[in-house]
């Protein structure tokens, strides 16, 4: 019994400091990018302008949450909130520290990746529902980039259950405290994980979805309030989500090698590596240009998933050779 | 400048299969360099409230009557600054003084018409409107926008500090009490008699 309320209290404190976590992670964007741009960025409300979420959500908060007369009620109300619920449910299976992680689950890998197919829904429904052009044709794009990107960021991850032999992200945590960071041996594995947890997150330079340039809002056009809030609140949710999944498979989760290991508590080394790819993924979002449709898909299509394919085999050669014992 | 043939590649050759995607991975990587360099750079920006931006002493801001080095207003109210203004910003009144100079009798600019473009300093044929480098004009009621002419005119003599309308101009008029007649002025010769024999 006490287990459970400890469960429980567990999953309350994750998800209370995951959603200001995401929510600041929007101040942080603005400020990092100011930086880059060689502007400031927000640094007006409180100290560094570190409650500019605060505000505004404050302000969000305010504004008319306006269902368009012409759109499907039901599914317009819901397609935001399966965006965020299926965000939150993936960090379920995240281990953040030794003894820090809701779940063991041991198919961790699969469950994060069926929540990021469900994930799609969110978008497809809310632009179908919208009855918009714009959120019709962003809606449309979600749907064909996230399947086609969807395919190899299985593959990608394959090679890192080969060489571990465990869907558990735990398990494959501690088998690289044994044999060294699975960088060293899945680059290319991670490389295509990355690129495709951006098209998932839909992030530039893969924000077809949403792009502002060509599709005003793109499937989020007709959505205002607290329901854009939550598309918000899910897209840097997923880009902390594809961080963390980048740092738990490939960049050893909590573990830091020996004289370093010492020096800060484990959960603080895995938060750091996390930011490190949420910088990341800040710093393609100021430096690239979005390609084009086609091009988007028939660089998934044509590069990626046969790299995903050769670079599956070839891991799986050397494992059957015994390159890796 | 001219580029170094290696680097014009992208214009001559159309790349194909794996040298396309090595060059736009290359490129790629590149710019988040490029940007990543930008960490260290200093920002732009001014900080307004704060820190003033320097506003250059010919800057079109708001709209000032100068007076002559002698104190006196320049402006002779004749009209031609209401004439040039494209937004009809600027209504004025001329009156004749007993000395014989010339003034506005009102002279009222609204701001919340105007445009800041410049043409009335431009048209005025006596340096007396002139826009300075002062551009917070905001208010919270409209009405307190319209200027009239205590509020527009100012004690010193703007952009030109030497200039002065009637010392040059063939007008009868008092400068400091003491009269100047015609023929007087700067740069003036004394009155023709159109009923004399001399050339």
């Amino acid at each position: 019994m006490t287990e459970i309320v400890f469960k429980l209290l567990e999953i309350t404190i994750i998800i209370t400091l995951l959603i200001p976590i995401a929510a600041m992670l929007v101040w942080v964007e603005r400020r990092m990018i100011g930086i880059w741009q060689d502007r400031l960025g927000p640094n007006r409300v409180g100290p560094f302008g570190i409650l500019q979420s605060l505000a505004d959500l404050l302000k969000i908060l305010g504004k008319e949450d306006w269902i368009p007369p012409f759109s499907d009620r039901l599914v317009f109300t819901i397609a935001p909130v399966i965006g965020a619920v299926c965000v939150l449910m993936s960090f379920v299976v995240i281990p953040f520290s030794p003894t820090i992680g809701v779940s063991d689950l041991n198919i961790g890998l699969l469950f994060f990746l069926a929540m990021a197919s469900l994930a799609v829904y969110s978008v497809v429904l809310a632009g179908w529902a919208s009855n918009s052009k714009y959120a019709l044709l962003g809606g449309m794009r979600a749907a064909a980039q996230t399947v086609s990107y969807e395919v190899f960021m299985g593959l990608s991850v394959m090679g890192v259950v080969i060489l571990t032999g465990s869907f558990n992200l735990r398990d494959i945590v501690l088998a690289q405290a044994e044999n060294g960071w699975l960088i060293q041996t899945q680059f290319v594995g991670f490389v295509i994980f990355f690129i495709a947890g951006i098209a998932e997150s839909h992030r530039l330079p893969f924000d077809l979805p949403e792009a502002e340039t060509e599709l005003t809002a793109g499937f989020h056009t007709e959505y205002s309030g607290l329901k854009f809030a939550l598309f918000f609140l899910g897209e840097y949710l997923s880009v902390t989500l594809i961080s963390a999944m980048s740092v738990v498979l490939f960049f050893g989760g909590w573990l830091m090698p020996a004289p370093f290991d010492s020096w800060l508590p484990p959960l603080v080394w895995f938060i750091l590596k996390t930011l490190f790819f949420v910088f990341f993924f800040i710093l393609l979002r100021t430096s690239l240009p979005r390609p084009r449709f086609d091009q988007l898909l028939s660089f998934g299509w044509k590069y990626m998933l046969p790299l995903a394919l050769i670079n599956l085999i070839v891991t799986a050669a050397l494992k059957l050779g015994g390159v890796y014992d | 400048m001219i580029e170094p043939e290696h680097k014009l590649h992208h214009q001559n050759k159309r790349l194909t299969g794996l040298s396309l995607v090595v060059d736009m991975i290359v490129s790629q990587l590149r710019t988040m360099m490029l940007v990543l360099k930008h960490t260290f750079t200093k920002a732009d920006t001014v900080e307004y409230p704060e820190q003033k931006p320097y506003l250059a002493p010919r800057y079109r801001g708001r709209i000032v009557l100068t007076r002559d080095p002698d104190g006196e207003e320049r402006c002779v109210g004749c009209n031609l600054c209401a004439a040039a203004c494209p937004v009809d910003c600027i209504a004025l009144q001329q009156t004749i003084d007993e000395d014989g100079r010339k003034r506005a009798d009102f002279f009222r600019i609204n701001f919340s018409r105007c445009i800041l473009c410049g043409f009335c300093e431009e048209a005025c044929p006596t340096y007396a409107i002139q826009l300075t480098p002062d551009v917070e004009l905001a208010e919270y009621d409209r009405q307190n926008l319209v200027y009239e002419k205590e509020h527009l005119l100012i004690s010193g003599v703007g952009k030109y500090p030497d200039y002065s309308f009637y010392r040059h101009s063939g007008i009868e008029v008092n400068i400091k009490g003491e009269k100047k007649a015609k023929g007087d002025a700067e740069q003036e010769k004394s009155p023709v008699d159109i009923k004399g024999l001399m050339p």
